[in-house]
């Protein structure tokens, strides 16, 4: 490991970045450990002051915040405003804190007492409906997915380091996937989002012949009602294009149309 | 002069989640020891409530970065008994092979990225990528090995893309099996050289009385479905979990808390050790005789030593494993799957212990009520019946706070919590 960093001959100093989780899985932060053989390179590139699943030393200067997870509590509202304060750039880091993420199902019940109850009974609990982090503080960067793509995290945050604008493919997963020359999944009678969804996983679960389920949210101009006509003549009900499109958050402008009586939990509680 | 002290660990280093220690030692005499979870509570149970069955695994697993293979396996298994479903052969091999891989991913992410910086007198791994170099180079490479397994057999590492109810999207390719079981062949040196590093720790004189609690091995070491036991002497079926998690809410916990025969008991790899001891590979129990670790062990510092010698295990069965799986011929890789009402539990063993997903259907295979019962709130009781005798020993033995304070954050991170999961 090198301390001194530099980039086409000019020197650069290594950003002071801080890891953070607000609800969440804490699987983005786990990404970042999990690429060992670009692990010590990438570490290289920043001056990690603050990352409490990794390490006891703590500094609260820092230049780059990734913030992990959504916003469900009072607490992580202040301390994400902390955050902001503190930090120049603060990075959305995964589809819980773009979009609330998988967490942001539990806000689709109308009775969120009954959300509360259906799990701790009649103990006191205290949470407040899912938001994403720009719901709260203005965010600079997004680093989508459900878990996140290290090395488009590489990417991005080379990109940060040496000054270029961040840059997010446009197009849908289906580019990859078809460059990556999987039998498309419609055709082996799986539900996908691929056509509307934003690219840059490069097709990960069509790739493992999984249907994409969207964790990245929509592609610029995604046609969802086009694919609803897909789902459609594949004979795919509108409840399996729901599960899809309401699962990470990213498609919530689309659902709305979509939520049926037939989601009704009835005397539970749930008035969707 | 007697200890006087006043110990506040706000957001624990070094463990998955947020919790706080609190202890107050007055005159020598212990007047509080606290272990307090934080964590916000994401409510998965209510999340699944009216959605379909293949939804299930795909979420659950999204309950924990650390232990999404666990989760999805134990979610699949409970949708499989629900619906009759009983894997094939291959099916179960494939998902053992998996399982083991996350065992072996988790429990070297934990060795040495999260408990060995204690023992090696610093705040993180980061420093010893310069002090200790190699021993860095040894965890990169197994947990490397453990992760690439993941891919090629689950699609992905973390939130698998192949591993569905009825059996799996898509085969591992045999080449790359083969190439990653001479892996497993030769990684047993790095574990050789693991256990050395950990004899040379020095582990907390510490013991206190506990029930642990476990699958019991029928014929090998377990790890998805069977009965449930414990070492005061309960064994019920799979399906009768909740005699064995009684879970209850306390305050300053967001987390709930479990009880069976004690106040408290324990899961993780030092309870199925205990339990089962009998059925590890010859290796490992060598490896456990080695750093003096026996059934019935008390001291939950060994827990750190269970999980190498379970990391020599899983290594070991997976060599077997993918023997087997390569000298026969690929069956069919995913059955036909018709829901039915009913109810589904599944007991799996994740790396911090056993986890229990139960699922109602009705006859849609649309759920109506779920419930999941995870290994830290299982062991979250004694963890604070642990810190609590540990304040007061050390407090007798007249220890100074700092070194009453590291210790008590060395004891947390022993049981290598998963907080986030405990409070889904
Ligand atoms: S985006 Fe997904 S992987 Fe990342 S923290 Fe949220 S649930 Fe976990
Ligand atoms: S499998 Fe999905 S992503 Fe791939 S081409 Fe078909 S619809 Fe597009
Ligand atoms: S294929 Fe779809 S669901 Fe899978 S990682 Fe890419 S965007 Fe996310």
């Amino acid at each position: 490991m090198s301390a001194e960093l530099s980039y086409m001959g000019v020197d650069l100093t290594r950003p002071r970045v801080a890891f953070f989780e607000l609800s969440s899985c804490e699987g983005c932060q786990l990404q970042l450990l999990n690429k060992e053989a670009s692990l010590l390179d990438f570490f290289n590139l920043l001056q990690v002051v603050q990352f409490r699943e990794a390490m006891s030393e703590k500094d609260d200067t820092y230049d780059v915040a990734f913030v992990e997870g959504s916003v469900t509590r009072a607490d992580e509202e202040e301390r994400l405003k902390i955050i902001r304060k503190r930090a120049k750039i603060l990075i959305a880091f995964g589809s819980c804190a773009c979009f609330g993420g998988v967490n942001q199902l539990k806000n689709r019940f109308a009775d969120q007492d009954w959300v509360k109850r259906e799990v701790y009974g009649d103990f006191a609990i205290d949470t407040q409906p899912v938001r994403p982090l720009a719901d709260i503080v203005e965010v600079d960067v997004n680093i989508y997915g459900c878990p996140v793509k290290k090395e488009e995290v590489e990417r991005i945050v080379t990109d940060l380091v040496v000054g270029k604008t961040i840059l997010y493919p446009k197009y849908p997963v289906c580019m990859d996937c078809k460059a990556n020359e999987n039998i498309c999944l419609f055709d082996l009678g799986e539900p996908c989002l691929g056509p509307v969804t934003r690219a840059g996983c490069d097709a990960w679960c069509p790739n493992n012949r999984m249907g994409c389920w969207g964790c990245r949210g929509p592609a610029e101009a995604a046609n969802v009602e086009q694919l609803k006509n897909i789902m459609a003549e594949h004979g795919f009900s509108s409840e399996t294009l729901l599960d899809r499109l309401e699962c990470f958050g990213g498609f919530s402008a689309f659902v709305d149309g979509l939520r049926q009586p037939q989601q009704d939990t009835g005397k539970q509680g749930s008035g969707i | 002069m007697k200890l006087t002290c006043d110990i506040d660990v706000h957001h624990l280093t070094r463990v998955e989640g947020h919790g706080n220690i609190h202890i107050r030692i007055r005159n020598g005499e212990v007047v509080k020891a606290q272990w307090e979870v934080v964590e916000t509570p994401r409510f998965f149970e209510a999340m699944l409530v009216g959605k379909k069955w293949e939804n299930a695994p795909y979420l659950c697993g999204r309950i924990c970065g650390i232990c999404s293979i666990g989760h999805t396996l134990a979610s699949i298994r409970a949708v499989e008994n629900c619906f009759n479903i009983v894997p094939s052969e291959q099916t179960a091999k494939l998902r053992l092979l998996l399982k083991h891989m996350e065992t072996l991913q988790s429990h070297i992410l934990h060795l040495y990225f999260l408990a060995a910086p204690d023992f090696l007198n610093t705040g993180s791994v980061f420093p010893l990528i310069k002090s200790h170099p190699e021993v860095v180079q040894r965890a990169a490479r197994l947990k490397l090995l453990a992760n690439d397994c993941c891919d090629v057999i689950g699609g992905r590492r973390l939130h698998p893309t192949r591993t569905v109810v009825g059996g799996f999207t898509m085969l591992p390719d045999k080449y790359q099996l083969e190439q990653l079981r001479q892996r497993l062949e030769t990684s047993m040196a790095d574990l050789e050289q693991s256990a050395e590093l950990f004899a040379s720790f020095a582990i907390p004189d510490f013991s206190r009385e506990t029930e642990f609690v476990s699958l019991k091995g029928k014929g090998s070491y377990p790890f998805i479905g069977g009965s449930l036991v414990s070492t005061d002497g309960v064994e019920l079926p799979e399906n009768e979990y909740l005699q064995m998690t009684n879970e209850y809410c306390v305050e300053n916990s967001t987390s709930k808390w479990s009880r069976l025969s004690r106040d408290s008991f324990a899961v993780g790899s030092l309870a199925r050790l205990n339990n089962n001891f009998a059925h590890l590979h010859p290796s490992a129990q060598e490896v456990a005789k080695g750093l003096g670790l026996a059934p019935v062990n008390h001291n939950p510092f060994m827990n750190n030593v269970a999980q190498l010698v379970e990391c020599v295990h899983v290594v070991q069965d997976a060599i077997r494993l993918i023997r087997e799986l390569t000298a026969a011929e690929w069956q069919e890789v995913r059955q036909q799957v018709t829901p039915q009402a009913g109810t589904g539990v599944a007991a799996v063993e994740v790396p911090r212990g056993i986890l229990y997903h139960c699922y109602e259907c009705d006859q849609d295979g649309r759920i109506v009520k779920a419930d999941c019962v995870i290994p830290t709130s299982q062991n979250h009781a004694n963890i604070q019946h642990d810190i609590q005798a540990l304040a007061d020993n050390y407090a007798k033995k007249g220890s100074s706070d700092k070194e009453i304070e590291l210790l008590a954050e060395m004891l947390v991170r022993a049981y290598d919590p998963c907080i986030s999961c405990s409070v889904h």
